[in-house]
């Protein structure tokens, strides 16, 4: 049992790895600051996750990661959003091939 | 009644965050929770008496997976994005509509947004109109986008916090 435990601790930890390292990746090869937001945002919030639930499977049930992951989910969109609302307000551009910015054309 | 659920949720954090039944940490908590709870109490809780209905709770389990679900596919997608070597994105802001109306919902329904396949929530306004920037736009229609983006959370979020 406690085996199986530990494994599958382990697995989640390194899966939460891959995420975060794939965030990383957008954050470099996506053009513009929404777009990147969105890949970092994204995989980094479920990489955290998925690394505090390891550890709460590796470190015998420490429901502080539970807890930690509710925080994590709470405040990081939150703060995508601020960054996002802010990078719009100072006037950066959207990325030159974008379709469409219905917030731009509104707020005039 | 606001008192006593602020006082529920930051005891069982200290409880959570201690994970001990020492009793002197027991009692540390139980006084903080107690002044948290008479100071701030109007601040956090705006209507009591949603916290104490099992209906919404009940709701909010059942949120939870289905929120997973779209978490994951959300970083499958963005893996996918990243990964593929011509980039496949097409970008935009789109305008949604919302007719959640509690802010606490609103708040809700933003982050689900921000967490959930190719979409981030930009700005909200007061009539409930949320600009959304989506990684690859597939119509600019209030209508239709709101279709595609909101209406997997509204329902659900409407019974949690309405």
């Amino acid at each position: 049992m406690s085996e199986i435990v530990v494994i599958l601790g382990n697995v989640f930890i390194v899966v939460g790895l891959l995420f975060d390292l794939l965030g990383c990746i957008g954050l470099v090869r996506l053009p513009d600051v929404y777009n990147r937001l969105q890949a970092s945002t994204k995989c980094v919030t479920l990489g955290t996750c998925f690394i505090l639930f390891g550890s709460f499977l590796l470190m015998g049930f420490l429901w502080k990661a539970i807890l930690a992951i509710a925080f994590v989910v709470m405040t990081s969109p939150t703060g995508a959003h601020a960054i996002a609302h802010a990078a719009h307000h100072s006037g950066i551009k959207l990325w030159k091939k974008s379709v469409v910015d219905r917030y731009e054309e509104d707020k005039k | 009644m606001k008192r006593l659920a602020l006082f529920i949720v930051s005891f069982l954090c200290w409880m959570v965050l201690t994970w001990t039944l020492y009793l002197p940490s027991v009692l540390i908590g139980l006084g903080l929770a107690i002044l948290v709870s008479f100071w701030f109490a109007d601040l956090f809780i705006q209507e009591p008496r949603k916290f104490f209905q099992i209906k919404r709770l009940a709701f909010f389990l059942y949120y939870i997976p289905i929120f997973t679900y779209y978490c994951i596919m959300a970083n499958l997608d963005v893996a996918y994005r990243v990964l593929h070597p011509r980039l496949p994105i097409k970008p935009g802001i789109v305008k949604v509509k919302t007719s959640l109306k509690t802010p606490t919902g609103r708040v809700a329904l933003a982050n689900s947004i921000t967490l959930t396949p190719g979409t981030l929530s930009v700005e909200i306004t007061e009539e409930g109109y949320l600009y959304v920037h989506w990684i690859m736009v597939r119509t600019t229609d209030i209508k239709e986008a709101t279709e595609r983006i909101v209406r997997k959370f509204e329902p659900i979020l409407k019974e949690i916090f309405e």
